[in-house]
C-alpha cells in the first residue's frame, strides 16, 4: 500500500533557499534555521467556547510535501489560518523560513512567501482570472492600474506552473477545478514559497485531482513548500513526504510517509484508546468483531421507490442523473460517495425541498413527486436534513418550538397553536431522547452540537412515520451522541421503517447499511449488499475509478 | 425653446444627479447601501450656504459642502462599518437626522425656518440659463460619473472597491483592508452627494428647507437603473432630467398630467428591479458588514 | 442536574431581557445626552427645557391627548415595520400604505350616503383603508416574492409613486377648490375622545387610539401564539429552515407584505376618520419613517412598540411645547439620533452579550468535562 517513492531526502538541500524565480525575498540570512520552512509550537487559538487548537505544533522542511492530517474539526485549518495571518494566535510561537512571525496578519504573510489556499474559493466572481490574481498586488504603469502587464504576468506564471486557465475570463464562468488553479495562481503571484491548500481535492474530480499532483510536484522540484490539509489517507501516502497528525486541536505526531502505512496514521488520528472510533477513517479496512450479525433485509413492497430520478443543481447541471432505486420496509440504504456527487439534491428532491426536472418518487406507492414538504410529512416521510444548522434548526426558536417544526400545523387550531401540547410534547421528547438541558424554553443556539441534533432526531423519529431520509445524522457530534443515534436507526429499521443513510463518512454507512450504493456523478455507481462491503472495494466507485 | 436651451436646461437639471448618483455607484460598490443619499445632498446643500454666507465667497461655500458631508458620512461609516448597524436603518435615519439638523442650524445661524438669507453664488445673478454654466460644479458633475468609471476599472483602488463590494473576505485574505477601503469609499461617496447638494444652494444663492426634495432618491433609482455601472447610471441620470424638464416645458400643455412624469424615475427603477426588461443585480456584499 | 438547568433558563430569561431592553434604555440616554448639548448650545438650561416638554405633553389634557392622538398613526406604521421585520423583511413605504389607507377611506366615506350609522360606515372606511395600504404593500411583496427584488427600493419608489398619484388625483378631480384635500365625508367618522371626557377640549385624540391598542394585542397574538406567526418569525430567522418545516417562504413574504401594508393603510383613519373627516394631502409625511423608529425602540414587539409610540408621540408634541426656547426642530434630531442609537446599540449588545455568554459556556464546559470524568 505504501506507493512513495522517497526521491525526496530529509533534508533539501540549503541551495533551495535561494528564490528560483524573481520572487519577493524571504530571510534567508540565517544558514543554520533555514532548512525548516515552518515551525510552530505550543500553538493556542480559542473561538468563545471551542477550543480550535491547543499545544499544536508544525515543522516542516523546505522543499517538503508536507500533510496536516486529522479527522473533522481537528484543528487543522484553524492551525493554518493561524499560519497565513487570518487569525492571531493565543499562545505559541511560529517561525517561517527561520524568522520569529508570531501574531503576523494577512500581508505580513503574504509578504514573506505563505500562501493559503483555501477550501471554500476566496475568488470574486464578478472580476476576471487576472483581476482576481492581481487584487492587492496590482501591477502599475503610472497611478493606473496596468492590465495588460496584469494579463501578462498571469499568462506567465500559468504558462510557468501548468496551471492552465484563461486570464481574461471571468472567474463566474470557471469550473471548480480551473477556480482552484486560480487561487494557486494568487498564491505563487504573490512569491508564495510555502503553499497551504486546505482539503484540495474534496471539490476536484480525479483527473484534476492528478493535474494537482503534477503541479505540486513541479513546485516542489523548484525548491518550494507544500502544506497540505487532508482527511484522505490514499492521498496522503501518494503525494506527501512527511505528516503531521493532529486530534483534538492538538498535534500527536509527525511521521515520515516512507516509514509508516495508513493504518498508523489512522490510529493516530483518532487515538489508540478509542478502537470503536477506528472504523470512521475512510480508506482503512477494519473489521467489525464488535457489531451484531446482521439480520437479512425483509423482501416485499417498497417502503419508497425512485425511479428515473432526474434533479438540476443549482448552477442548472444534472445533479442527480437518471436514478432508479427502492427501500424495502426495515432496510436501511446507504449511499456513500464523496460529497459534492449529487447527494445534497437527492434528499432535497426527495423531501420536496427541491424541484425536480423528471422522474416520480413514491411511498408505499403513494405518488410523491407532485407533493410539498409538508405533504410528504404528512404521508409519513421524516427528514433529517445535513445541515442542522442552516435547516434543521430555527436556531433562535426554542427546544419546544423547534421539536414541531413541520408540524406546527397539527399542533394549531383556529387562531391558535396548542401551547399545553407543545409543551407536553416537548416533556416527552427532551426524556426519551435525553436532551440536555431539559429546558424546553432554552433556545436551541445555546445546546452543544449533540444536544441540538438530538432534537432533530426525537422530531424526526419520535413521531409516527414510515420512511427516514438520515443525511450525515452524526455530523459533529461528540462520540456519545453519535451511539445513541446509531442505536436510534438501528432500532428504527428493526421497527420496519425504511431508511435512507447518506454520509460522508464511509464508516457510518458500512457500520449501518443493509444494502450499500455509492454515488458519483449523480448515479450509483455501484449498489451492494453490506456483507459484500468495504472501504477497499467501494473506494474506486468513490472516485469513479470503476463503473 | 430650442432644442439647444432644452439640452441645456436637462443638463442643468443633471447636474445634482450625477454628483449625487456617483456617490451613490462609490458607496454601493465597495457594499454599503446609499440610502442616505437624500441626506448628504441636504448637508451638502446647507454646508455650502452657511460657507458661502459667512467666507463671503461660493468658493467658500464648496469647502462647507464638504465638511458637512464628511462629518455626515463619518456618522454613517461608524454606525455601519464600526457598528454595524443595519445599513437601511441607518440611511433613514441619516436622511431624518440631516433634516433635523439643518433646520435646527437654520435657526441658530440664521434667524428663519425655512430658508437663508441671499448667499454668494456662481455666476451672474438672473441672467437666464447661461448664468448656471458659470458655476464650475456643472463640470465637476460632468466629469464626475466618467471619472468614476476610471477610477473603478483602471485603477487599483477601484478593482480593490469591485472586489470588496462583491467579496469582502476573497479581499481580505490577498491583505485588502477592507474597512478601510469602505471608509475610503464613502468619504469620497458623501464628498460627491455633498457637492450635488452645494450645486443647488450656490444655483439658487441660498439654502431652504428641503431644497433636495427627494433627489437623493431619483440619484439611489439612477444607480439601480444604471446597474451601479458608472456610464448606464449617467445616461439614466440625464433620462430622468430630461423627463423633468419635460415636465416643466408641457406644464401649460396638459397632454400628461406632470405627475405621471414625476414618477418616471420611480417607475422604471421598480420595472428594473423585477427583472422585467434586464435583470438589475447588485453588488454581492451590500448591505453586509461582517 | 435539575440545579443546572434552573440556572440555565433563569440566565437565558436574563440573557433575552437584557438583549431586548438594553439598546433602548442606552440609545434614551444618549439622546438625552445629545439633547442637552444642543440646548446648550442654543443658551438654554436642559432642566427648563425637558420640564417644558413634559408639561406641555404628559402635563395636561389637551398635551396627553395630543400624545395619544399622535402615538396612534406611529402605532400603526410601527407594527406594520414590526410585522414585515418579524419575517425578515424592510417596509419602509408605509408612508405611501398610510397615505393611500387614509384616501380610501376618505373616498368610502365619500362614497356612503349621508346619514349612513357608524356602526355600519365605520367598519366599511376601516376595511377600504386596508384594501388599499394592503394592495400598495402587496406590489413589493410580490416583486419579492417573484422576482426577488430588493423590496427595501420598492417600497421606497412606491411612496413617490404612490405620492404623485393621490396628488394628481386631488388635483384634477376631487379638490376642494384652493386646498390640497378632499371634500368632508358623509358618513363614518370616528368620535372624538373630547366628546366623551371634555378634559381632552381641543386635542386631535379619537376612539382610534382604542383600534391601535387592539392591533397591538391582535399582532401580539398573532406573532408569539398562532402558527402563521410561527410560520413568520421562521422565515424571518432562518428562510431555510422554514422551508424544511413545510412553510412556502415567498408565500409568507408576499403575504407579510400585504398585512404590514394594510396594518399601516388602516393607521389613515387616525387622521380621516377620527379628525379631519377627509384626505388631506401631507398627513403622512413623516409618519412612515418615525414608524420604523418606534419598532426599532420597541424591538419589533407589539406591546414595546405601544411604549415606544407614545415616546415618539411625546417628542413630537413635545417639540411644539417647547418652541418657544428652543426651535421644535430639536426632537427631530433627538428622533434620529435614537433610531441610530438603537441601531448600532442592537448588535453590539447581542455581540457583547454573546462573548459574555460563550465566555460562562467556556467555563461551564470544563466544569461538565470534570463532572463526567467524575462519574
Amino acid at each position: 500500500m505504501s506507493t512513495f517513492d522517497s526521491e525526496i531526502p530529509e533534508t533539501s538541500p540549503s541551495g533551495s533557499m535561494v528564490p528560483p524565480r524573481g520572487r519577493v525575498a524571504v530571510a534567508t540570512d540565517d544558514g543554520s534555521d533555514a532548512k525548516w520552512a515552518v515551525r510552530m509550537n505550543g500553538v493556542a487559538k480559542s473561538f468563545g467556547a471551542v477550543r480550535a487548537n491547543r499545544d499544536a505544533s508544525l515543522n516542516v522542511h523546505v522543499g517538503e510535501i508536507h500533510a496536516l492530517v486529522g479527522e473533522n474539526g481537528a484543528g487543522k485549518s484553524t492551525l493554518m489560518r493561524i499560519l497565513s495571518g487570518l487569525y492571531a494566535p493565543d499562545a505559541g510561537t511560529i517561525e517561517v523560513l527561520g524568522k520569529d512571525v508570531t501574531g503576523w496578519k494577512t500581508p505580513d504573510a503574504i509578504a514573506a512567501g505563505v500562501g493559503m489556499v483555501h477550501q471554500h474559493f476566496m475568488l470574486v466572481p464578478t472580476l476576471t482570472v487576472a483581476e482576481n490574481v492581481v487584487l492587492g498586488q496590482e501591477p502599475l504603469s503610472g497611478f493606473t492600474l496596468d492590465r495588460n502587464k496584469a494579463l501578462a504576468d498571469v499568462r506567465a506564471l500559468s504558462a510557468r506552473t501548468g496551471l492552465a486557465v484563461d486570464a481574461d475570463r471571468l472567474v463566474s464562468d470557471l469550473s471548480v477545478g480551473e477556480a482552484q488553479r486560480v487561487e494557486i495562481l494568487k498564491a505563487l503571484y504573490r512569491g508564495a514559497r510555502v503553499l497551504i491548500l486546505d482539503e484540495p481535492t474534496a471539490v476536484l474530480s480525479p483527473p484534476e485531482v492528478r493535474e494537482l499532483w503534477q503541479v505540486l510536484r513541479t513546485l516542489q522540484e523548484q525548491g518550494d513548500t507544500v502544506v497540505l490539509i487532508t482527511h484522505k489517507l490514499d492521498e496522503v501516502i501518494e503525494i506527501s513526504s512527511a505528516i503531521t497528525v493532529m486530534r483534538a486541536g492538538s498535534t500527536v505526531t509527525r511521521l515520515q510517509t516512507s516509514d509508516t502505512t495508513p493504518r498508523d496514521i489512522a490510529r493516530a488520528m483518532v487515538g489508540r484508546d478509542v478502537s470503536l472510533a477506528l472504523d470512521m477513517i475512510p480508506g482503512v479496512r477494519i473489521t467489525h468483531e464488535h457489531e451484531a450479525p446482521m439480520p437479512p433485509a425483509p423482501t416485499g413492497p417498497a417502503a419508497m421507490r425512485v425511479e428515473g430520478l432526474t434533479v438540476a443543481s443549482d448552477r442548472g447541471t444534472n445533479a442527480v442523473n437518471n436514478l432508479s432505486f427502492a427501500i424495502a420496509p426495515g432496510e436501511v440504504f446507504g449511499i456513500a460517495g464523496v460529497e459534492g456527487n449529487g447527494q445534497t439534491e437527492l434528499l432535497e428532491a426527495l423531501s420536496g425541498l427541491r424541484r425536480t426536472k423528471s422522474g416520480r418518487i413514491f411511498l408505499d406507492d403513494i405518488e410523491f413527486s407532485t407533493m410539498d414538504v409538508r405533504e410528504r410529512a404528512d404521508a409519513g416521510l421524516s427528514h433529517i436534513p445535513e445541515d442542522r444548522h442552516r435547516r434543521g434548526l430555527v436556531l433562535d426558536y426554542s427546544i419546544a418550538d423547534n421539536l414541531i417544526l413541520g408540524r406546527q400545523h397539527r399542533f394549531s387550531s383556529g387562531f391558535s397553536m396548542n401551547r399545553e401540547a407543545i409543551e407536553a410534547e416537548a416533556i416527552a421528547q427532551i426524556k426519551a431522547f435525553d436532551i440536555r438541558p431539559p429546558d424546553a424554553s432554552v433556545p436551541a443556539r445555546a445546546l452543544s452540537g449533540g444536544n441540538q441534533q438530538k432534537i432533530v432526531i426525537a422530531r424526526e423519529m419520535g413521531r409516527e412515520f414510515r420512511v427516514l431520509l438520515a443525511a450525515q445524522p452524526t455530523r459533529g457530534v461528540d462520540v456519545g451522541a453519535i451511539e445513541f443515534i446509531h442505536a436510534q436507526l438501528r432500532k428504527a429499521r428493526d421497527a420496519g421503517k425504511g431508511i435512507l443513510l447518506v454520509s460522508a463518512d464511509l464508516a457510518e454507512v458500512l457500520a449501518l447499511s443493509d444494502r450499500i450504493a455509492v454515488m458519483y456523478g449523480g448515479q450509483f455507481a455501484c449498489v451492494l449488499p453490506a456483507k459484500d462491503c468495504d472501504a477497499e472495494r467501494l473506494g474506486p466507485y468513490m472516485t469513479g475509478a470503476n463503473g | 425653446m430650442s432644442a439647444l436651451g432644452f439640452g441645456l436646461q436637462a443638463i442643468r437639471i443633471s447636474i445634482p444627479y450625477l454628483l449625487a448618483a456617483a456617490g451613490g455607484v462609490m458607496s454601493e460598490r465597495v457594499g454599503v447601501i446609499a440610502l442616505g443619499l437624500e441626506g448628504l445632498m441636504l448637508s451638502g446643500a446647507f454646508g455650502a450656504a452657511l460657507g458661502s454666507y459667512y467666507g463671503g465667497s461660493p468658493w467658500v461655500g464648496l469647502l462647507g459642502a464638504v465638511v458637512a458631508g464628511l462629518v455626515i458620512t463619518s456618522v454613517l461609516a461608524v454606525a455601519t462599518l464600526r457598528f454595524r448597524a443595519d445599513q437601511v436603518v441607518t440611511g433613514v435615519a441619516i436622511n431624518l437626522l440631516v433634516v433635523g439638523v439643518t433646520r435646527f442650524y437654520l435657526r441658530l445661524a440664521f434667524g428663519s425656518a425655512s430658508n437663508s438669507p441671499r448667499v454668494p453664488g456662481f455666476g451672474g445673478e438672473g441672467a437666464g440659463i447661461f448664468a448656471s454654466f458659470e458655476n464650475p460644479i456643472v463640470y465637476i458633475g460632468l466629469v464626475a460619473l466618467p471619472a468614476l468609471g476610471w477610477l473603478l476599472y483602471r485603477t487599483p483602488f477601484g478593482l480593490r472597491a469591485r472586489a470588496v463590494g462583491e467579496k469582502p473576505e476573497a479581499a481580505a485574505t490577498l491583505g485588502v483592508a477592507v474597512t478601510m477601503l469602505r471608509v475610503k469609499g464613502l468619504m469620497l461617496s458623501g464628498t460627491l452627494a455633498a457637492l450635488g447638494g452645494a450645486y443647488l444652494a450656490l444655483d439658487q444663492h441660498q439654502f431652504t428647507d428641503g431644497m433636495t426634495a427627494g433627489r437623493g432618491f431619483i440619484a439611489l433609482a439612477a444607480v439601480i437603473f444604471g446597474r451601479w455601472e458608472p456610464v448606464r447610471v449617467g445616461i439614466a441620470c440625464v433620462l430622468f432630467a430630461a423627463a423633468e424638464t419635460l415636465q416643466i416645458q408641457l406644464q401649460g400643455a396638459q397632454l400628461v398630467p406632470s405627475q405621471f412624469v414625476e414618477m418616471i424615475p420611480y417607475v422604471l427603477t421598480i420595472i428594473a428591479l423585477a427583472g422585467v426588461v434586464g435583470r438589475s443585480v447588485p453588488p454581492a456584499a451590500l448591505g453586509k458588514v461582517e | 442536574m435539575s440545579a443546572a438547568t434552573s440556572t440555565t433558563g433563569k440566565s437565558e430569561m436574563r440573557r433575552r431581557f437584557e438583549e431586548t431592553l438594553l439598546p433602548p434604555i442606552v440609545a434614551i440616554i444618549i439622546a438625552m445626552v445629545v439633547g442637552d448639548l444642543l440646548i446648550l448650545t442654543y443658551g438654554q438650561s436642559p432642566a427648563t427645557v425637558y420640564r417644558l416638554l413634559l408639561d406641555g405633553t404628559w402635563g395636561n389634557w389637551y398635551g396627553f391627548g395630543q400624545v395619544l392622538y399622535k402615538a396612534t398613526t406611529l402605532t400603526f406604521t410601527g407594527l406594520a415595520f414590526a410585522l414585515a421585520g418579524r419575517a425578515g423583511l424592510f417596509n419602509v413605504g408605509a408612508e405611501g400604505q398610510l397615505a393611500m389607507g387614509g384616501f380610501a377611506a376618505a373616498l368610502a366615506g365619500l362614497a356612503l350616503p349621508v346619514g349612513t350609522p357608524a356602526i355600519v360606515a365605520i367598519p366599511i372606511c376601516a376595511i377600504a383603508a386596508m384594501l388599499a395600504g394592503g394592495a400598495t404593500g402587496a406590489i413589493p411583496g410580490v416583486l419579492r416574492a417573484k422576482f426577488g427584488a430588493s423590496e427595501v427600493i420598492v417600497t421606497i419608489m412606491l411612496n413617490f409613486v404612490v405620492l404623485a398619484l393621490l396628488n394628481y388625483i386631488i388635483t384634477a378631480r376631487l379638490h376642494v377648490p384652493e386646498t390640497l384635500h378632499t371634500p368632508e365625508m358623509h358618513a363614518g367618522a370616528v368620535g372624538r375622545l373630547a366628546d366623551s371626557f371634555a378634559s381632552f377640549h381641543g386635542s386631535a385624540a379619537n376612539w382610534t387610539v382604542i383600534a391601535a391598542f387592539l392591533a397591538a394585542l391582535a399582532m401580539w397574538h398573532f406573532l408569539f401564539r398562532s402558527r402563521g406567526g410561527y410560520e413568520l418569525r421562521a422565515v424571518g430567522l432562518q428562510p431555510d429552515a422554514a422551508e424544511y418545516g413545510g412553510v412556502s417562504v415567498s408565500h409568507v413574504m408576499l403575504k407579510t407584505m400585504m398585512w404590514s401594508g394594510a396594518i399601516a393603510g388602516l393607521g389613515g383613519i387616525n387622521f380621516v376618520l377620527g379628525y379631519k373627516r377627509y384626505y388631506e394631502e401631507g398627513f403622512a409625511t413623516g409618519a412612515g419613517f418615525l414608524g420604523i423608529a418606534v419598532a426599532l425602540v420597541g424591538r419589533n414587539h407589539p406591546i414595546g412598540i405601544l411604549f415606544a409610540a407614545l415616546l415618539f408621540g411625546t417628542l413630537s408634541q413635545g417639540g411644539l411645547a417647547v418652541n418657544a426656547i428652543v426651535p421644535k426642530q430639536l426632537v427631530d434630531i433627538l428622533q434620529a439620533v435614537v433610531i441610530l442609537a438603537v441601531a448600532t446599540a442592537v448588535p453590539e449588545v447581542q455581540r457583547q452579550l454573546r462573548a459574555a455568554a460563550a465566555s460562562v459556556a467556556r467555563s461551564v464546559t470544563s466544569r461538565a468535562a470534570t463532572t463526567d470524568g467524575s462519574k
